[in-house]
């Protein structure tokens, strides 16, 4: 191994290299390429998943929307199509009976499934706007970004406050410019609450966006006369419970409560959320894993390139060989000559890949950066990958070299010398 | 130096045998100047071959300076021509991509010599062969004479036993024949052991001694009067 130090060995490699300026450029290519591929598609997997983190990361992704329809079996003496309407006890009783369960979050909400949405006036300004009544709870399923004042607390459903947080849309419409909203009233439905916060449009609402209003669900209740009814929930596993479970055990619960057929599908609607976002998840996935199958693949290719293009310079070599062996060239050194050059060329062709790859995912990065609803942040390439790259190409490029130095020590001096 | 006995040597061209060297017995002295001759298909190159270590006999044995020469492993004949031979070519085959200096240094480098060691000697040597201001010409450069002469000095640069030169003056017109001549004569003024094989009969009267081959054996050997070349450069 001493030899891969040794000065003398590396004028002679780049004393080749330099001979063939265009082929070293063309066989470099296919490895540059390869490794460039692997860099791209690594690193904007990444982008995506963080994008994808970052989306749902103020979100309990863990969690169900649960609300009350129709039966569609007849059961305990009650007829088909008969309306259930889950009510509030029973998000104590599913927060305290279903395993797993981290928190229940119930919602009323008008102007979404049922009714017109209200009539919001300031002054002379007025506009029909979503209203929801919730608690604080709710912030922990999608986190509001609050940009003036405050969100909801225990202290405004205990005392069943009138005040209510706005989008950011309504302050625009119903505010003038310069006007700060905080502690001014409005009227909604004809009834005057104090605005105590302004939040900002997050990018993953479902319902929300950022023209809808927030009230506590205690003055909901009252206002709207809603009684113990709720207009649906939020069920949030603990993050490593499985959802459908939870979501099973949820069901059969109400089911049981409600005199309802323990078959009956119709009965609860459910949008699962934990569901839809394992499959993202297993997307995201699929597709680094994709990028590493077609990454190593393209390095291979780009591998294989270096050896045949290698074997072509041997036999146009055979001559030079042939010389070298009859000057007194041992064929150990022939061959760890011809190895050295396809890892050396090889690597070359790689750490030039890595740093284009990196300037090509950084330029990607700031082009993407201002997309907002696009799901692509800080595409990056993790070390021990580039390591593993890098790795896999010494190998590989050792492997491929070694047929082309076969090649080239079977050559025999007297052969080589006699061709002319 | 060099001592050959009952050497036989075939090849095998598909179901055809060709016997090429039919038991030479050949025995050369330190310091001689041996030329073979031999029309084509006589056997020369082979037996040069053979002696070159490039090539391995069949039958016979043939001893170099003590060491007898059988069933080398490839590294081992590597050293050996290291070691002991320098070789001249007809077509020169110098490295196209390496200066007259790097050329000639070329041997060395297997020998494993340090790099500073390995330039001033072949600097000494292309000095000796009159190409000192040549040293960093690329061989594209140099004409023919002139990269025979670079060819000699690689030969020299490792200082082995014998040289060994196949046709060296076969790429030469008459004039640059004789130039290279006059320095295998100087080199072998110095007590230097040359062997060439040569068709041309002018050639073989500048050394000391012709064997004839003829068919595998060898036909005549010869002690003959030198023909110094510088008479004619």
């Amino acid at each position: 191994m001493k030899f891969i130090f040794t000065r003398d060995t590396w004028q002679e490699i780049f004393g080749t290299i330099r001979k063939n300026k265009l082929r070293t450029a063309i066989t470099v290519i296919g490895v540059f390429w390869g490794i460039l591929l692997f860099i791209g598609l690594q690193g904007a997997a990444k982008g995506v998943e963080n994008g994808f983190d970052m989306a749902f990361k103020d979100m309990a992704t863990n969690s169900i929307f649960l609300w009350g329809q129709q039966t569609g079996i007849p059961y305990a003496g009650y007829n088909r199509n008969r309306s259930v309407r889950i009510e509030l006890s029973d998000t104590y009783r599913i927060a305290n009976q279903v395993e797993g369960v981290q928190f229940v979050a119930p919602r009323n909400a008008k102007g979404i499934f049922d009714g017109a949405p209200p009539l919001v006036v300031n002054k002379l300004k007025s506009g029909n706007y979503k209203v929801f009544g919730d608690y604080p709870v709710i912030d922990k399923v999608s986190k509001k970004k609050i940009r003036k004042g405050r969100f909801l607390n225990q202290k405004d459903i205990d005392e069943k406050r009138k005040i209510c947080v706005i989008g950011e849309r309504i302050q625009k419409e119903l505010f003038e410019k310069d006007e700060d909203p905080i502690g001014q009233y409005i009227k909604i439905s004809n009834i005057y609450f104090q605005v105590v916060g302004v939040y900002k449009k997050n990018n993953t609402d479902f319902f929300e966006g950022d023209n809808s209003v927030f009230i506590p669900f205690t003055t909901f209740k009252r206002v709207f006369n809603t009684g113990n009814r709720i207009g649906w929930m939020v069920i949030a596993g603990y993050p490593d419970e499985d959802i459908v479970a939870i979501e099973e055990k949820t069901k059969t619960l109400l089911k049981r409560r409600y005199d309802v057929h323990p078959d009956d599908e119709r009965a609860f609607g459910a949008a699962n959320l934990g569901e839809m976002f394992g499959k993202i998840t297993g997307f995201v996935k699929g597709l680094k894993f994709t990028a590493l199958i077609v990454g190593i693949a393209t390095i291979l290719a780009g591998v294989i390139a270096i050896g045949n293009i290698l074997l072509i310079t041997v036999k146009e070599r055979t001559k030079e060989i042939g010389i070298r062996r009859a000057l007194g060239a041992k064929p150990g050194e022939i061959r760890g000559q011809i190895i050295l050059e396809s890892v050396f060329l090889t690597l070359v062709a790689g750490i030039f890949g890595i740093t284009i790859g990196g300037l090509l995912l950084s330029t990607l990065n700031g082009w993407t950066q201002s997309l907002e609803d696009f799901p692509f942040v800080n595409p990056t390439v993790s070390l021990e990958y580039i390591g593993m790259a890098l790795g896999l190409m010494v190998v590989l490029g050792t492997l491929i070299g070694l047929i082309p130095a076969q090649r080239a020590v079977n050559v025999r001096p007297i052969e080589a010398l006699r061709e002319e | 130096m060099i001592q050959i006995k009952e050497l036989h040597k075939s090849y095998r061209m598909g179901s055809n045998h060709l016997h090429v060297l039919k038991g030479i017995n050949l025995d050369i002295k330190e310091g001689e100047f041996v030329s073979i001759m031999g029309s084509s298909g006589s056997g020369k190159s082979t037996l040069l071959n053979i002696i070159g270590m490039l090539d391995e006999a069949e039958k016979g044995s043939y001893i170099l300076d003590d060491v007898p020469i059988k069933n080398l492993s490839e590294k081992k004949a590597a050293i050996y021509r290291n070691k002991f031979l320098g070789f001249i070519f007809q077509s020169f085959n110098l490295i196209n991509y390496k200066n007259a200096a790097e050329n000639v240094a070329l041997p060395l480098y297997y020998q494993g010599v340090p790099r500073k060691i390995r330039k001033e000697k072949s600097l000494y040597y292309l000095e000796k062969v009159g190409l000192a201001d040549w040293a960093h010409h690329l061989p594209s450069e140099l004409s023919g004479g002139q990269k025979q002469r670079v060819a000699i000095a690689r030969a020299l640069a490792s200082e082995p036993k014998v040289l060994l030169a196949d046709e060296p003056t076969g790429a030469l017109d008459t004039k640059t024949s004789y130039e290279v001549m006059d320095f295998l004569q100087g080199i072998n003024d110095e007590g230097k052991t040359i062997l060439v094989v040569t068709h041309e009969p002018d050639i073989a009267d500048m050394t000391k001694r012709i064997v004839m081959l003829k068919d595998g054996v060898i036909e005549e050997d010869k002690v003959v009067e030198q023909v110094r070349a510088s008479q004619y450069v």
